[in-house]
This record gives structure tokens, C-alpha cells and sequence, in this order.
């Protein structure tokens, strides 16, 4: 079975993880439905409970879309795969911005940074130009927004402003952008699967939040960081955390890893997954919301889904970059 | 048919920039023959409280739109009387003709209405002084529901004087419903309209 699996063309590979997800989001549904009718049948069913388990539906469901999404996106190769993204890093800093008090003078900057930083920093991508997709943000935008802020002579909050600017767009567009620019690496020995890899790095982020809500659903007694984060808890972390990594360990055959190194892998998207849900949720209640937004039902806003992909990405980049590519 | 795929585009151009979610805090969303009232601070206004509104309200809901602006050339006019189906109104007040009748016309057919109570764009979160002219179609039409909106980040997406929107999530909050009193006076009943208003934000 396994010599089958990694003999197998990428193509074939693709096929199989989409089929993997989709049985997966099957049974998720089944056990949806099945908790469901069996409240149904209860004559006193709690009201905590017929919530939790409406919630499991609409977020599964949201899977669902999620997952052909995806999946068209792959298959339309890497102009899809670019564009989803930059989609993405729109909604997301949609958000951001919306709970972020910006003033009039910033308007230009934040006309620019939705309509041209964006395609900009996704076109460099899809043309490969690794060196100005890893300054463009940290560099040029850095530098130039504040530059057409001051313009409009505005100095009420003036560094207040410009840092927050600057922190949704890192978050939402430079971080995010750091999960398709994956493809533009030349992994050695790998040459035409970087989909894979990304499609790796994205079901270990998921999967990892989505095993830590189970598992602290299931077994949470010790919260991590009550006032952040009150879902969070040290059992779904540790049980979800370690299962995310052993299906990562599993599914080295679609990396360029061996197991054990994809067990590192993993580890490292755990971790920097959880902490950013953690900065992520504080940087929320700061703006004052408890969600980013209600685009994705049950899951809240696209950033509240991708919160963890934006601290994971950066970091799964380079760790490959440096290790795996000559 | 040209109509109504332009509409479609539009809704969907729309969402995509400022969201335009409806949040009915204080009832359900009401069939009855309405007019909507709400703060005006960007060019994106109408289209968001428009879009925002279920579509079989949205169908019999009529926006209010300057006459000068939207009245010339052909695209213009396509867009106000074809897909949104406007009622024009002279901005220009003479002495000859009342602004309000083809909006007095509107109700009489029973059609719903848009309207910006302050008259002009401003460039606060807070409406400014209202204009008589809710309270004269509120005294004209006691029976038609009066419908306080609040539009959220619009004075933050496109403000006087630009030209390039910023995306931001508008939430479109439908209020409770106000009437004229018996005897109100003019500026009390306004006043009250705007108080309304502010109650959402």
C-alpha cells in the first residue's frame, strides 16, 4: 500500500489527498447527522448541546465549500492557486481594517494597499521574483505608506495609525501570501509537486485546529489562555497538536520529507499555528470584536480561519527554503 | 434582460467591496409599504441600504437620486430608472414646483422609498440636522412604516472627495420603526428621526 502510494504520480497523489479529505468531511457530516437525529429523539435535549451540535454542522458544511474551493483552485494550476489567495488576502484585510479606527488622511494609503499591494504582491509570485516578493511589504510598503499618509497632514494618532496599517497588511497580505509562494520554490528532487506541498501545509493547519477544538471539546479541563482565548485548552493542544503531527508524519509521501522530517515539519506548523490563533484573537479583542467577521458560517471571518495559516506560512517557508531547496 | 444582469453584477460588486450586511436589530424584515431613513456620507450609500434589503423588498423599494447627476447622458440614467428604479428628484428648489411630489407620486402607488434625511453628504459617523422633508411625507402618508437605517463604515469607505473606495465590511442595521405623533411638532418629530438613528450606532 505504502510503496503504492509513493509511486504515484502527483496527479494521482492529489487525487487520493482530495478523496482523503472529502471521506473524512463525510464521516464529519455522518457523525453531524447522526448526533442530530439523536437529540431530535430526546424529549428534553439541552439547549448547550443542540447548539454545539449546530455549530458542528455549519462548520463542517463550511468545509465542504472550503474543500471544493480548493480544489478547483488546484486544479485551474498555479494562476488559480494565486488568484484563491489573493482573494483571501483581501477578505482578510477587509476585516482587519474594518475594526481598525483609521481616519480620512489614510484613506489613499488604504485604497492602495487593497488595490495595488495586493495584485502586486501576487503577480510576484506567479512571475517567480523571489527577492521583491520578500521585500515589497517589509521594504517599499513599510516605507511608502506612512509617506502617503503624512500627505493629507493628518498627525491626530498619526503612529498609532500608520503601525496598525502596517500590521494588517503584514498579516493579511505578506504572511498569507507566504502559503502559495510555496510554488515558487525549487525544491530539490520535487520539481512539479510544490501543490502538493502547500495542499500538506494547508491540512496540517486545519486539521490541527480542527483536532484541538475536538479534543478540547471532548477532554479541555486546563485553559491555556483564559482571557485571549477561552476555547483554547491545554488537552485539545496537546491531543489535537500531536495527532495534526502524526498525520503529518503520515503523509510524508507527498512531501519532499522523510517522515521523521515531516514530523518536524509539522510540529513547527502546530506551534506556530496555535500561537497565531493566540496573537490573532488578542489583536481581536483589542479592536474590540470577538470575531473578524461572519463570512464563513460557524468558523466566523476569513480571518478567524486563516489566522494560524498567517503565523504558519512565513515560517514552513523558510524552514523549507533553507533545508530543501539548493 | 440588459437591466437585471446589470443589477445582478452590480449586487454582486457590491458585496464583494463593502459586504453590505443587513442586521435587523429591532424586528424582522416587513413587506409593508416603508421608507427607509438613513445617514448619508459616501456615494456608496444607496447601493449599500439597496442591496442590503431582501430581494422581494428591494423589488418594490424605490431610492431617491438627484435629478441633475443621474438624469444626464445614457448610462446614467439607464442605471437610475432601469436598474435601480429612482425616483428623480430637482435638487434645486424653485418656487414654481415641490421637490417632494414625484416621491408624494411614489407613495401613492404604494411604492417603498430610500431616503438621506440630511439632504447632502456629510463626513462624520453621525448624521447631521435633518431636512423637513421626511416630516411632510411622514404627515402625508401616516400610514406607511417609517424605517431608521444606520450605515456603518461608509463615511470611512468612500469619503467626500475621493475617488478610489476602501474596502470595508458595512453592516446595514434596520431599526424600530418611528411614527409621527398627533400633533408633533415639525422639529420635535425630526429631531426624534435622527435620535432614531443615532440609537443604532
Amino acid at each position: 500500500m505504502l510503496n503504492h502510494l509513493v509511486n504515484l504520480n502527483p496527479n494521482q497523489k492529489f487525487y487520493w489527498l482530495i478523496g482523503g479529505v472529502a471521506m473524512l468531511l463525510t464521516i464529519a457530516s455522518s457523525v453531524g447527522w447522526l448526533l442530530q437525529s439523536r437529540l431530535n429523539k430526546q424529549t428534553n435535549p439541552s439547549e448547550k448541546a443542540s447548539k454545539t451540535v449546530e455549530n458542528l454542522i455549519t462548520r463542517v458544511n463550511a468545509w465542504w465549500v472550503m474543500l471544493a474551493i480548493l480544489g478547483i483552485a488546484f486544479l485551474a494550476g498555479k494562476l488559480g492557486t494565486v488568484i484563491l489567495f489573493g482573494v483571501i488576502s483581501y477578505f482578510a484585510l477587509r476585516e482587519f481594517i474594518t475594526l481598525t479606527p483609521t481616519r480620512t488622511g489614510d484613506h489613499r494609503t488604504l485604497s492602495l494597499a487593497f488595490f495595488l499591494l495586493i495584485p502586486l504582491q501576487y503577480y510576484l509570485i506567479y512571475i517567480e521574483w523571489y527577492t521583491l516578493f520578500s521585500i515589497l511589504i517589509p521594504v517599499y510598503a513599510f516605507l511608502l505608506m506612512p509617506c502617503i499618509s503624512v500627505l493629507a497632514q493628518d498627525t491626530e494618532h498619526f503612529l498609532e495609525r500608520t503601525a496598525k496599517i502596517q500590521w494588517g497588511v503584514m498579516i493579511s497580505i505578506y504572511c498569507i501570501s507566504h502559503a502559495p509562494a510555496l510554488l515558487l520554490l525549487p525544491i530539490t528532487d520535487y520539481t512539479g509537486q510544490n501543490l502538493l506541498l502547500l495542499f500538506y501545509f494547508l491540512l496540517i493547519v486545519q486539521l490541527s485546529d480542527v483536532l484541538q477544538y475536538v479534543f478540547g471539546n471532548l477532554f479541555g479541563k486546563t485553559k491555556v489562555a483564559p482571557i485571549v482565548s477561552p476555547n483554547k485548552t491545554l488537552e485539545g493542544l496537546i491531543g489535537g497538536g500531536l495527532s495534526a503531527v502524526g498525520v503529518g508524519a503520515m503523509l510524508w509521501w507527498i512531501t519532499p520529507f522523510t517522515p521523521l522530517q515531516s514530523a518536524g515539519m509539522a510540529s513547527a506548523i502546530v506551534i506556530m499555528g496555535f500561537l497565531g490563533g493566540l496573537v490573532m484573537s488578542a489583536i481581536k479583542r483589542s479592536l474590540g470584536a470577538k470575531d473578524w467577521g461572519n463570512m464563513i458560517e460557524g468558523h466566523g471571518g476569513m480571518l478567524d480561519r486563516m489566522d494560524s495559516v498567517s503565523f504558519a506560512a512565513p515560517i514552513f517557508f523558510h524552514l523549507v527554503r533553507y533545508f530543501f531547496t539548493p | 434582460m440588459l437591466a437585471s444582469f446589470v443589477r445582478i453584477s452590480i449586487i454582486a460588486l457590491v458585496k464583494l467591496l463593502i459586504g453590505a450586511q443587513p442586521r435587523w436589530v429591532a424586528a424582522a424584515p416587513n413587506l409593508a409599504q416603508s421608507i427607509y431613513f438613513t445617514n448619508h456620507s459616501s456615494h456608496l450609500d444607496t447601493w449599500a441600504l439597496w442591496v442590503a434589503l431582501p430581494k422581494q423588498i428591494r423589488l418594490k423599494t424605490r431610492p431617491v437620486a438627484a435629478k441633475d447627476y443621474w438624469g444626464n447622458g445614457v448610462i446614467k440614467p439607464f442605471i437610475a430608472l432601469k436598474v435601480l428604479n429612482a425616483v428623480l428628484i430637482e435638487r434645486e428648489v424653485s418656487r414654481h414646483t415641490d421637490p417632494l411630489a414625484p416621491l408624494m407620486e411614489a407613495l401613492t402607488q404604494g411604492d417603498s422609498l430610500i431616503i438621506f434625511p440630511e439632504g447632502t453628504r456629510n463626513t462624520q459617523s453621525e448624521p447631521s440636522e435633518f431636512k423637513g422633508g421626511l416630516y411632510h411625507l411622514a404627515a402625508a402618508f401616516p400610514l406607511v412604516k417609517l424605517v431608521p437605517v444606520y450605515l456603518d463604515t461608509l463615511h470611512r469607505s468612500m469619503p467626500k472627495g475621493s475617488w478610489l473606495p476602501v474596502p470595508l465590511i458595512c453592516t446595514v442595521r434596520f431599526g424600530e420603526v418611528i411614527s409621527l405623533a398627533k400633533n408633533e411638532h415639525k422639529k420635535t418629530f425630526l429631531n426624534r428621526a435622527r435620535d432614531s438613528i443615532l440609537k443604532l450606532i
